[in-house]
C-alpha cells in the first residue's frame, strides 16, 4: 500500500475514534437502593399501590445514540408487596402470579428510539406467568448529578397474562388495566 | 304513667335507620374478618365501608337534630339514678357513634386503602398509608366496636326494661307511625 493511503487510513481511524468515543455504549450500573417497580391497580374503584422489592435492571444506554441502548429489567415476583402479609402469600397462588411455577417475570426492550418530548420510545417484550407480549411506552431519561434517571409508565392489560383466573376475572373486583411504573436510577 | 310525648318523626326515623345500618355493618364486620381471600371478602370490606360511611353521615345529622331540639321528658317516675344511667348511656352512644366509624376510617387510610363510596366517590385521603399506626388503629376499631355492642345491649334491655316491666310507656318515645 501507498503511504498516502497509509495515512489516509489512520488519519481515518484516528478521527472516527475521535468521533466514536463520546458516542461508546456504556452498560450503566443500576443503584437498586434508589430504583423502584411499582404498580398501581385498581379494587373495586379504590387505588391500591403495591411494588416488586426485588429486581435486577440493567440499562445499556447511549446518551448519544438513545436507539442503539437497551433494557432489561428481571423482576423476583415473590418480591411483590402490597402491605399486607395474608394478601402478599396470596397473590402468589396459582390464580394470580404462580410465583412456583414462573418466579421471574422479565422486561427486554427491542428498540429504543427518540420520541416526542425527549423521551424515548421504548418497545419490547414483557413476559409474566409464561405469557410474553409486545409492548411499549415512553420512558423519561433525566440527569440528577451523575446519575441517570429513567422513568416509565407501562400500562398492561392482567387478564393478558392470566394474571387473576377463576372468580378473579371480575374486573369489577379488580380492573383488567395495572400501571406499571418503572423508575431506575443508574451509578455514576 | 304513660310517658306522653314521642320524639318528632325525622328523629325516629334516623333513629331505626341508623339502628339497621349499625347492626348490619357490625355483622358483615365481624364475618369478613374471618373469611378466607376472595372476591366477596373484598366485596364484604366494601359494604362494610360504605355502611359506616354512611352511618357516619346520618349520626352527624342526628345529632344536629338533637341538639336542636328538646328529646321528649323521661317518663315521671324515673328518678335520678336512673336519669343519669340513660343520659350517660346516651351521651357514650353518640360518642361511639362517631368514634368507632371514624376509628375505622381512619385505619383503612393508615392501611393504604382509601374510601371510594359506592364505588363512584372518593373520600377524603386524611393521612397517608402509614404501616406503623395501621396496627394500632384496627385494634382500636375493635375495641370500641366491643364497648359500642355493650353499650347497645344495655340501651335496648333498658327500653325493653322501662316498657315492659315498669310499664311506663318510654318505648311509645321511638314508636315509629303517625
Amino acid at each position: 500500500m501507498s503511504t498516502y493511503s497509509m495515512k489516509k487510513i489512520a488519519a481515518y481511524a484516528a478521527a472516527a475514534l475521535m468521533i466514536a468515543s463520546p458516542a461508546i455504549a456504556a452498560i450503566v450500573k443500576v443503584d437498586n437502593a434508589k430504583s423502584t417497580v411499582n404498580i398501581v391497580f385498581k379494587q373495586m374503584n379504590v387505588p391500591v399501590d403495591a411494588k416488586f422489592k426485588k429486581f435486577s435492571a440493567s440499562i445499556d444506554y447511549d446518551a448519544a445514540k438513545p436507539e442503539a441502548s437497551k433494557a432489561t429489567v428481571d423482576i423476583d415476583v415473590s418480591s411483590f408487596d402490597l402491605g399486607d402479609a395474608e394478601y402478599n402469600k396470596e397473590v402468589l397462588k396459582k390464580e394470580w402470579f404462580n410465583a412456583a411455577a414462573f418466579p421471574k417475570a422479565s422486561f427486554v426492550s427491542t428498540s429504543m428510539k427518540a420520541g416526542a418530548g425527549g423521551k424515548l420510545d421504548v418497545t419490547g417484550k414483557l413476559s409474566i406467568k409464561g405469557k410474553t407480549v409486545d409492548v411499549s411506552f415512553p420512558l423519561s431519561v433525566k440527569k440528577e448529578g451523575n446519575s441517570q434517571v429513567f422513568d416509565g409508565n407501562l400500562p398492561i392489560k392482567r387478564l393478558t397474562f392470566n394474571i387473576g383466573e377463576g372468580e378473579w376475572k371480575d374486573t369489577g373486583m379488580v380492573a383488567d388495566e395495572v400501571q406499571i411504573k418503572f423508575h431506575v436510577v443508574t451509578n455514576p | 304513667m304513660a310517658a306522653t310525648q314521642r320524639y318528632s318523626n325525622f328523629s325516629i326515623a334516623l333513629h331505626w335507620l341508623i339502628a339497621v345500618l349499625i347492626i348490619a355493618a357490625f355483622i358483615l364486620g365481624n364475618i369478613m374478618v374471618d373469611m378466607r381471600i376472595s372476591p366477596t371478602k373484598l366485596k364484604y370490606f366494601s359494604y362494610h365501608k360504605w355502611l359506616g360511611v354512611t352511618v357516619l353521615a346520618f349520626v352527624a345529622v342526628r345529632l344536629i337534630s338533637r341538639l336542636m331540639s328538646k328529646a321528649p321528658p323521661y317518663p315521671d317516675n324515673m328518678g335520678k339514678v336512673q336519669t343519669y344511667l340513660a343520659n350517660g348511656t346516651h351521651i357514650l352512644l353518640y360518642v361511639l357513634m362517631f368514634a368507632v366509624p371514624l376509628s375505622g376510617y381512619f385505619y383503612t387510610l393508615a392501611a393504604g386503602y382509601p374510601v371510594v363510596y359506592l364505588g363512584l366517590f372518593d373520600l377524603p385521603v386524611l393521612i397517608a398509608p402509614n404501616p406503623e399506626i395501621k396496627d394500632s388503629l384496627k385494634s382500636l376499631h375493635e375495641i370500641l366496636n366491643k364497648v359500642m355492642f355493650v353499650l347497645v345491649l344495655l340501651h335496648v334491655a333498658a327500653a325493653l326494661k322501662h316498657h315492659f316491666y315498669d310499664k311506663d310507656g318510654l318505648l311509645n318515645r321511638m314508636r315509629p307511625g303517625i
